[in-house]
């Protein structure tokens, strides 16, 4: 597992290091809004990636409440820290995206607000997992918090879809991106769902280590 | 010892542990209880009384460790469990604004279905509170309280009865009437755990005597094998004078 | 017992509870009258700023509301280990979860009422045309509510932050919710039908549905242990 950890680690920052200059320097500028616009490599990847911890922890929190294993438990927890890590980074490029392109660092739009929500859901999980002492019940409660925002994820994409947006329709959405720009993107959502994978290997390692101290000290 | 009584229910247990985040509570209890038996447990504060009354009553998980009541084990048969317990915790578990005759009925539907008709009534008359049973428990003073709660115990006709520190605010009246119906459970074959910190009754209603000290199990005899003032003594050299 | 038979315990029980304690229905009272004299000297002087942001401030009242409500729900379970006592109930805690979520749900509507008055009696706001289109977005809207507040409650009653906890967790899930009975009192208001925007009204169904099958679900894992 390990290895495994350590040959994604290089993996993602190779991945990382070509998209990035796929995305950053080789790549075409927009038309309209000029260099700013290649903000989206980072911002674009990152959400998705978001989106993929979140499902993650949709599913570990499940088999944690129907098994009750402590490594479902982990992965919950790991998959929930990286998602909300990728989610501040969606918020905090998307602001730095629009300052240049809307004239304000924030706006009430459509598919910012439904991000950052996104967001306040997850803190939220972490934060009542630090407030409860014991494991299996942190673990418990947290997995509802896990499940319940994930289905409310999706009600609240579409009520901000339905109210006026000035956010560009999706990336993807959109249809025909020049290809000039599509492999970019690409390549970088690769190399953020490596180094995301990266990342929830070595955060559920810390995780069972953190448990087995705990054991160490309680003593036979 | 045994009464010989009609339920046959009996409880043990292994190796029961708990620990919650970086301490022992309970280590290692062994127990066996048959029908008609009162284990009274003594301990100083902290030494896991509670705790084990908690696990027995489902309402904790055990770290270690397994135990089964009448069969049903008591992690994976919680349910079963359950059904065959009565609980007398700190608190008193009424509800405030209800009349004591709708606080047995509330328990006794939770516990599993209606009530035989009169059911309800024979319980609190049992227990002496015939007068008070439509009054607001809000009304009531604590003894009257604690009758009612062991009125709940006998709605239930539980096998196993788990006793948290039961003479705590009792009037004469209500100690009375503890003790009465306790000795007519043990007639019934009824197991008992008492958990308390009143000597001379706790050991007057064993049949087995306990004391826990530190999580750990440090006596387990038949009452009859000591005289009081030797229990006395045996509780404060070992119990607290560190438990070892 | 069957989890239907649990619901009308616990609805029973709570309901009795409310009738002779009265507290609720005082705290209520008093609660509402503050909130529409807190609205009115931020509003600023002028009757017309009052109108405009009425229907806004009324979402704001319920949803404060809403909150005490909701932590109430098991925090009247506090008093002599009442919860740890339900949690010995042997069999399907769903239906104690059910009715905990009737009785909210009665407890909101009442409360709902009660501010609608205060409004329309402090504000000079005729409600009457007004009510008509809220109705069913009030009935819907705060049904999501007690589904998830409920759970929500039920997760922090025992925790030394859950006064913070509760509206933490609870407030982002209620966007949805915000979203569309924000957008369907707009067209109440200007006139329109309210099946002028059915999607609307769908997502409240569904978002209802949802939620009460996975407050269900997941209600006997919050009370274990």
């Amino acid at each position: 597992m390990d290895r495994l950890a350590g040959i994604l680690g290089v993996g993602a920052g190779v991945l990382l290091a070509i998209g990035l200059w796929m995305g950053l320097v080789q790549a075409p500028p927009d038309a309209v809004q000029g260099d700013v616009q290649r903000i989206m490599y980072i911002h674009v990847p990152s959400i998705l990636t978001a989106y993929l911890a979140f499902t993650v922890v949709l599913v570990a929190s499940i088999a944690y409440l129907l098994r009750g294993t402590r490594g479902w438990d982990r992965l919950a927890h790991a998959s929930a820290e990286v998602g909300v890590v990728f989610t501040a980074i969606t918020l905090a490029t998307g602001s730095i995206w629009g300052k240049p392109t809307w004239g304000v660092w924030w706006t009430w739009d459509a598919r910012l607000t439904g991000t950052a929500v996104l967001f306040l859901i997850y803190v939220g999980y972490l934060m009542l997992r630090s407030v409860v002492d014991d494991r299996d019940r942190a673990g418990r409660y947290a997995a509802v918090v896990g499940i319940l925002g994930f289905f409310d994820i999706i009600f609240t994409h579409m009520a901000v879809k339905w109210f006026r947006t000035l956010h560009q329709p999706s990336s993807l959405e959109r249809g025909a991106i020049d290809p000039a720009l599509y492999l970019p993107l690409m390549v970088n959502l690769g190399a953020f769902i490596t180094l995301y994978v990266y990342f929830l290997l070595r955060r559920v390692r810390l995780g069972a280590l953190e448990e087995a101290v705990e054991a160490e000290v309680l003593g036979g | 010892m045994a009464h010989g009584g009609t339920t046959g229910v009996s409880l043990h247990v292994r190796g029961l542990s708990k620990a919650f985040r970086g301490t022992w509570a309970l280590r290692g209890i062994d127990l066996d209880l048959g029908p008609g038996e009162t284990l009274v447990l003594f301990g100083p504060n902290g030494s896991g009384k509670t705790t084990l009354i908690k696990i027995l009553a489902t309402l904790l998980r055990p770290t270690r460790g397994t135990g089964t009541l009448g069969g049903a084990d008591l992690v994976r048969e919680r349910e079963q469990v359950r059904r065959r317990v009565g609980l007398l915790s700190h608190g008193s578990y009424l509800y405030e604004e209800l009349t004591p005759r709708e606080n047995l009925s509330f328990a006794a539907a939770l516990h599993g279905g209606q009530p035989a008709d009169g059911a309800v009534t024979a319980a609190i008359e049992r227990v002496g509170l015939g007068a008070v049973a439509d009054e607001r428990v809000r009304t009531l003073s604590s003894g009257m309280q604690r009758r009612v709660t062991l009125a709940r115990l006998l709605l239930n006709a539980a096998d196993l009865w788990l006793l948290d520190e039961p003479y705590t605010n009792l009037d004469r009246e209500a100690t009375k009437v503890l003790e009465a119906v306790l000795q007519e459970h043990q007639a019934r074959g009824g197991l008992a755990v008492m958990a308390t910190h009143n000597f001379l009754d706790g050991f007057k209603q064993a049949t087995r005597l306990g004391i826990l000290a530190r999580g750990r199990l440090i006596l387990d005899e038949p009452r009859e094998s000591m005289t009081f003032p030797a229990f006395q003594e045996v509780y404060t050299v070992r119990a607290e004078g560190g438990g070892r | 017992m069957s989890f239907l038979a649990l619901t009308g315990q616990i609805l029973r029980k709570d309901l009795r509870i409310e009738m002779r304690s009265r507290e609720g229905v005082n705290t209520l009272l008093f609660f509402s009258t503050l909130l529409v004299f807190l609205f009115r000297f931020a509003i600023g002087s002028s009757e017309a700023q009052v109108r405009e942001a009425a229907p806004g401030l009324l979402w704001l009242a319920f949803i404060l509301t809403g909150l005490w409500g909701m932590a109430r729900t098991f925090q009247i379970e506090r008093e002599n280990d009442c919860l740890e006592f339900l949690r010995l109930a042997p069999g399907d805690l769903g239906g104690l979860y059910l009715g905990k979520v009737v009785v909210g749900c009665c407890l909101m509507w009442a409360a709902e009422l009660v501010i609608l008055a205060m409004f329309g009696l402090f504000f000079h706001l005729d409600m009457l045309p007004v009510i008509g289109p809220l109705v069913p977005v009030l009935l819907l809207g705060t049904v999501g509510f007690v589904a998830i507040g409920t759970l929500f409650a039920a997760i922090t009653a025992n925790l030394k932050a859950r006064e913070v906890l509760l509206p933490l967790l609870l407030f982002p899930l209620m966007v949805p919710i915000l979203l569309a009975a924000g957008r369907l009192t707009d067209l109440g208001l200007a006139g329109d039908s309210l099946w002028a925007e059915p999607h609307w009204l769908r997502l409240l169904v569904g978002f209802d549905v949802v939620f009460l099958v996975l407050g269900y679900l997941t209600f006997p894992f919050v009370m274990e242990d």
